[in-house]
């Protein structure tokens, strides 16, 4: 059932990743203009849905699972509701992508009201969602009998991220259940003619923003529970690390509208306020970083490197693990860099809407998160098929390039957004001198794309060997150990209840009364636009 | 569950976490919904609660600057996307009826050598649009003002059901290879391409479906457009688009919709390429 999880969304990924870089070459100077941009729109509407809502849920529902299994050394308690869950959202991609490809639902992955595409897409992005809440309620409960027939043990701390992974995703998915449920869907089916787009924007920028936290969640979890077993050291701080994932769930959600700092619907002492609490997601960032720099020094020391700096080259950079960390924490301190300037107020007028934005979620999503799903599936496939995976040199060859491959797309593409160059474009001029020096840097955001595709395609490679190898016995599957395993945890720590009142009570907050005032501002309805409707 | 939560209450996590979270709250909300917008100086509050609703989304000192009216007539439909779909044969029938009277240079069956515009197979919105412009004078034609005079609201929509009930004859044919105005059209200058609101790549409602119009009448209104001879599209999105482009693309566009191919009239090549031209 894991396995499947993790195919389903491989399968996606390697369809939508070659989309992604034929997109880049399609609006690069090496191709001409292709006449419809509907075929550009459509491609990366696919490229979008499938890598943003397919690829890391299933990814993060398949490792949840697994983690429940392996973290509580129990099997999963409701499993035929888990594969329901599944169904649910393979049906629910395949429901969705016929009408993407079929032209009838070129809106984007983010909607976009009021243009307005095929119901069924957007039917199709719910039946994942609803599929993925099926996973986040078999997390909970998991979770909740383990501690039942454990009174007074701490919850194994693998787990406990995961259930405020699945808390947060569960949470910050109703932002866009809510513009699809009342807004979108009764435009799609031609009940209503006019759309409030405002407010379809504030409630997407609820999910919006925590959604890269949740995809940020199982490449957090490996970062503190595979990481320091995986080179043979221990973690820092169970606590710091339980703090940091409290922090996400409470302060990651109530945060979305710094991405609708331009827009007018919104006030903008509420819009400051967001900023605040974005920058206090600095905190678990830092402290995640602290503790897993920390903990890989331990390894290094135990592995006995000596002096300020020598324990660095006592590391196993040879272990892909060690490899695709180390690689995934340089993107993410790049990422994050450009993400400061992203919540700045002023600094972000000079960049919204151009291919900055782009690429800064690129780097992100693409770079620091994806490049761990690897590490995940390198670590996890022999526990999962029960055949070695062997292929080590294959799999560093396969990271190296997809980091090299990330730098090369996204650094060029930041550079042309500073330089104003829009996004959601088709069809850029280049013939004319003011954009024509733009070229040479979009030509090597090209190059980037092809390097990703090679490094996706090594990916497949590893596994499919992976698949071929003879039959092993793995030994039993381990988490890291904290240098302090904890014996008791105060009660906060070791549950979710005041941290989940927290964050929706800081909902509220930040969230309550601009949803109220638009939803009681009259006229802020404007007329939808079917996509794809006729020629 | 109470057990924990009695557990929680009593312990320091949760006045700590509560009263820090709160405190941030306060902090950011007293910032940015007193101080900032105090301190701004292009802003200028009566009082601290002024600058508190502004900061919460209200508009506060709406625009004092009066409304500017147009010197004109400016159109008066509201197009909407579903408007006028799903015409009655009645309704089809009586325009038919009507349509007699037009026949004279639209045609009988709404196509015409005469000049005019094709009317089979238009869209059902962008003959009303035009019918109600003639009508209002939003839209000025000494031939079409008289004939539209006495037409009621109901007459021009089954006119409208009418002709976009005909068949349409397709202007282009795939060898027809679109100029770069239609396709692309010039992003740096603001102008989108013509076949995102006029067919061939995506249509908008209210925008006609421009093939197989004669050459003529597609060059003059773009070039009316241009001058401002003729103003009833509302947003000026046709006037901006018009008075962009060069007299070698308003050929080019128009060329290419009256089916004339549109490459070939580049200012390079001249004039007198009739030879290559398809006629239906």
């Amino acid at each position: 059932m894991i396995l499947a999880h993790f195919w389903f969304a491989f399968a996606g990924f390697g369809v939508a990743l070659p989309l992604g870089a034929w997109q880049m070459y399609i609006r690069s100077p090496l191709h001409g203009w292709i006449s419809d941009p509907d075929w550009y729109y459509r491609s990366v509407t696919a490229h979008g849905t499938t890598m943003a809502y397919v690829f890391p849920t299933l990814i993060a529902m398949g490792f949840g699972y697994f983690v429940a299994e392996a973290a509580l050394k129990r099997p999963l308690i409701g499993l035929s509701w888990a594969w329901l869950g599944f169904a649910l959202v393979v049906v629910g991609t395949v429901t969705a992508i016929i009408p993407v490809a079929l032209g009838r639902a070129s809106v984007l992955y983010t909607f976009y009201p009021p243009m307005i595409g095929s119901p069924f897409y957007y039917i199709g992005v719910v039946l994942v969602v609803v599929g993925s809440w099926v996973w986040v309620a078999l997390m909970a409960i998991n979770m909740q009998r383990w501690k039942r027939d454990n009174p007074g043990t701490p919850v194994p701390f693998a787990m406990f991220a995961t259930v405020a992974g699945a808390y947060l995703w569960g949470w910050t998915a109703v932002g866009a259940a809510l513009e699809l449920l009342f807004q979108i869907l009764p435009a799609a089916l031609g009940l209503r003619s006019t759309i409030d787009a405002g407010l379809a924007r504030v409630f997407f920028s609820w999910t919006l923003h925590a959604i890269v936290y949740f995809w940020l969640m199982p490449t957090y979890i490996a970062y503190y529970t595979i990481l320091p077993r995986a080179i043979g050291g221990r973690l820092f701080s169970d606590t710091m690390g339980r703090i940091s994932f409290i922090l996400f769930l409470v302060v990651a959600m109530p945060i979305g509208i710094h991405h609708v700092f331009q827009d007018p619907e919104v006030g903008s002492g509420f819009k400051f306020l967001h900023s605040v609490f974005t920058a206090v997601v600095a905190l678990p960032t830092l402290l995640t970083v602290f503790t897993i720099c920390a903990s890989v020094e331990i390894a290094g020391r135990l592995r006995g490197g000596k002096g300020v700096l020598g324990w660095l080259a006592a590391l196993p950079w040879r272990n892909p693990v060690m490899l695709g960390a180390a690689l995934s924490f340089v993107l993410l301190g790049f990422g994050g860099a450009g993400g400061l300037i992203n919540m700045s107020y002023q600094l972000d007028s000079t960049i919204h809407n151009t291919q900055w934005v782009t690429g800064h979620f690129h780097l992100i999503f693409g770079g620091a998160i994806v490049i761990m799903y690897f590490v995940i599936a390198y670590d996890l496939w022999p526990h999962l098929t029960g055949r070695a995976l062997d292929s080590v040199g294959l799999m560093r060859a396969q990271l190296w390039t997809w980091f090299v491959g990330m730098i090369v797309l996204t650094f060029p593409w930041h550079y042309v957004g500073i330089l104003g160059m829009p996004r959601r474009m088709a069809f850029y001029d280049y013939s004319d001198p003011v954009i024509a020096a733009q070229a040479a840097s979009v030509t090597m955001s090209v190059i980037g794309a092809a390097i990703l595709v090679v490094s996706g395609a090594l990916f497949f490679v590893v596994l499919a060997r992976g698949h071929a190898a003879p039959r092993t016995e793995p030994p039993a599957y381990r988490f890291s150990v904290a240098v302090r395993p904890p014996r008791a945890l105060p009660a906060a720590l070791n549950g979710f209840g005041l941290w989940l009142s927290l964050m929706i009570a800081l909902t509220l907050v930040n969230y309550g009364f601009p949803i109220a005032h638009l939803l009681a501002t009259p006229g802020t309805a404007v007329p939808t636009v079917p996509m794809g409707a006729r020629r | 569950m109470n057990r924990e939560w009695a557990a929680i209450l009593r312990s320091t996590w949760f006045p700590a976490s509560v009263g820090i979270t709160a405190a941030l709250a306060v902090a950011g909300i007293l910032v940015g919904f007193i101080w900032l917008p105090l301190a701004n100086r292009n802003e200028q509050f009566h009082s601290v609660w002024d600058a508190i609703c502004s900061a919460a989304g209200f508009v506060q000192n709406p625009a004092r600057e009066p409304v500017i009216q147009a010197t004109y007539p400016t159109t008066r439909v509201e197009v909407t996307p579903r408007m006028l779909r799903g015409a009655s044969a009645e309704s089809i029938g009586r325009g038919a009826t009507l349509a007699l009277r037009c026949t004279m240079c639209h045609g009988a069956r709404g196509l015409s050598a005469a000049n005019t515009p094709n009317l089979a197979g238009q869209y059902a919105v962008a003959i009303y649009k035009e019918l109600m412009d003639f009508k209002t004078g939003a839209r000025i034609s000494a031939v079409m003002a008289p004939l539209v005079g006495d037409l009621s609201d109901q007459d021009m929509r089954d006119l409208a059901a009418y002709y976009a009930y005909l068949p349409r004859v397709l202007g282009s044919s795939p060898a027809n290879e679109p100029p770069e105005i239609v396709a692309s059209g010039a992003p740096l200058r603001g102008i989108a391409p013509c076949g995102a609101c006029h067919g061939d790549i995506s249509s908008k409602p209210g925008a006609a479906w421009l093939e197989g119009q004669p050459l003529d009448y597609l060059r003059t209104q773009l070039q009316d457009f241009a001058s401002g001879a003729r103003r009833n599209d509302i947003g000026e999105q046709m006037r901006n688009v018009a008075r962009g482009m060069t007299v070698a693309e308003i050929d080019a566009a128009s060329r290419f919709y009256a089916g004339l191919g549109g490459r070939a009239a580049s200012p390079a090549e001249g004039a007198g390429i009739v030879a290559s031209s398809k006629q239906h």
